[in-house]
């Protein structure tokens, strides 16, 4: 058996899915011979912190970890001081700067710990300078989740199609984007209003510039180009427009010629626009569904389709991650 | 070159065979043919419509043969336009001049706008456009996407243009 002592920092949405997937898979985890222990929990009220492994029942009820927390300190400080092997980064995005996440990396790899998030941010800031900082420092950065949630895609592209050549991915990576043209389609209904559905639901935000300007699919886009085309590029050599223009006319008359029109994230054309997608095409899927098409030399066309977002999905593409990493350490012991 | 000709065959055993005959004396690659027996003539008879490449120079030789064989042939010509593609304009699409977006594309002579529907809601609403644009080869087809990219940029127009079947 062997013993992980796991960090998680931030604790929104996601934070709760990591707590509780790890919680629930730990038998499974021991199966596997990972003793994965969950040492502390830090947000922007404090840390809790525990030697055996943080309760999930103390803190699964609690919003923030203000009345909760063991210790104040935070951040990078927090990340420094505590002996983890590694640290799960699941901070708010932020594209432009990147911080907090960035720093909150930055200091985890410099002092030898992995890294897994769910957090965009700091990757389309300063994806080279951080995988640099991974491989001086001898540990992995994974970022599954950052693109199209659950879909796996990153681990598709990088382990399983190993070995062919990859010409393009395009695909939809943004559900909110996909639940309101899908419901403009469906309902014949302007963009304002399947926005506010939308936004009563929780599919989209109170602010949705993010989302319906095409800014989030624009910072996947720059993740999977460096990632796994080494492209350095930054989020400003991506030509982005949104949805926010499209008449649920235009989706009409688009429908009745076979096609619905959807945001598509092209790589390496680096565009974000909405597009016509024949009906029939595996990746013009509908609702929150995520999905791409990944175009090689040897496989032909691979089609993935999955749940783009949620708190337990995201979860589940950062567990993904981290059993890969101590996989990937089993094998390399092997030669 | 590619031609396409539309021919009109008696519903008897044979005519295609037929038929074939004159394209496979003239060394012509036959490219498709589609039997319409759904589309009966008022006379009986069959149309077909074959699309060839072959020179032109032969198409009077071939044209007289079927002749000869007492098949008829109601047109023959180049099929010029054989690749299109669906790009739907969102904005002011018809007081932006509509017609001189269309001329744009048709003033190229490589490719054409065949298609038009459009739907307009209210007065200053963004109204919307679906084009179907045909020209003479792929590479054309991108030339005249490009060409309204401009266009869009130039009327403040949303391009929705359509994926690519496969990777550039």
């Amino acid at each position: 058996m062997r013993d992980i002592k796991v960090s998680l920092v931030g604790y929104g949405i996601v934070g709760h899915g990591v707590v509780d997937v790890l919680t629930r898979k730990k038998k499974m985890l021991k199966d596997m011979g990972l003793n994965l222990k969950l040492i502390s929990v830090t947000d922007h009220t404090g840390t809790v912190m525990a030697e055996d492994g943080v309760d999930a029942d103390r803190i699964l009820g609690e919003k923030t970890l203000a009345n909760v927390a063991t210790t104040s300190m935070k951040g990078k400080e927090a990340i420094s001081a505590i002996d983890s092997d590694l640290v799960i980064e699941v901070t708010p995005t932020n594209i432009v700067h990147g911080q907090p996440g960035l720093g909150h990396m930055e200091a985890a790899l410099s002092s030898g710990k992995h890294v897994v998030t769910s957090n965009k941010g700091p990757l389309v800031v300063s994806y080279s300078r951080l995988k640099k900082l991974a491989e001086d420092n001898g540990v992995m950065m994974k970022f599954e989740a950052t693109v199209g949630g659950t879909m796996p895609l990153i681990s598709l592209v990088e382990r399983t199609l190993v070995g062919n050549t990859i010409f393009g991915i395009r695909g939809i990576f943004n559900g909110t984007c996909n639940y309101i043209l899908t419901r403009m389609t469906e309902e014949g209904i302007p963009y304002t209003h399947a926005l506010s559905e939308a936004q009563d639901m929780g599919i989209a935000e109170a602010d949705p510039s993010y989302d319906v300007e095409g800014v989030d699919t624009a910072g996947k886009v720059v993740i999977l180009a460096n990632s796994l085309f080494d492209m350095n590029i930054k989020y400003s050599d991506v030509d982005v427009t949104g949805i926010t223009g499209v008449t649920p006319e235009a989706l009409a008359l688009a429908k009745k010629r076979g096609y619905a029109i959807k945001l598509i994230g092209d790589v390496p054309a680096l565009t974000v626009r909405p597009t016509l997608v024949p009906l029939g095409s595996p990746i013009a899927v509908s609702g929150t569904l995520n999905s791409a098409a990944i175009y090689t030399d040897l496989s032909g066309t691979i089609t993935v389709t999955g749940l783009g977002a949620g708190s337990i999905e995201t979860a589940s593409a950062i567990l993904t991650d981290i059993i890969s990493i101590y996989r990937t350490k089993q094998i390399d012991a092997i030669f | 070159m590619r031609l396409s000709m539309d021919l009109e065959l008696q519903d008897v055993p044979g005519q295609l065979l037929l038929a074939l005959q004159p394209f496979r004396d003239n060394k012509a690659n036959i490219i498709s043919v589609v039997h319409h027996r759904d589309r009966k003539t008022p006379r009986g008879m069959i149309p077909v419509r074959f699309v060839v490449e072959m020179d032109r120079s032969k198409i009077e030789s071939v044209n007289a043969k079927l002749k000869e064989c007492g098949i008829s042939v109601v047109r023959a010509g180049e099929d010029r336009l054989i690749e299109a593609v669906s790009v739907v304009l969102v904005g002011h699409v018809l007081h932006s001049d509509l017609g001189d977006t269309v001329n744009r594309i048709d003033s190229t002579g490589f490719a054409e706008v065949m298609d038009v529907s459009l739907t307009m809601t209210g007065v200053d609403e963004p109204s919307s456009a679906y084009l179907k644009i045909r020209a003479t080869g792929k590479a054309e087809i991108q030339k005249a996407l490009a060409i309204l990219r401009e266009v869009g940029v130039e009327k403040k127009l949303l391009v929705i243009e359509p994926i690519e079947a496969e990777a550039v």
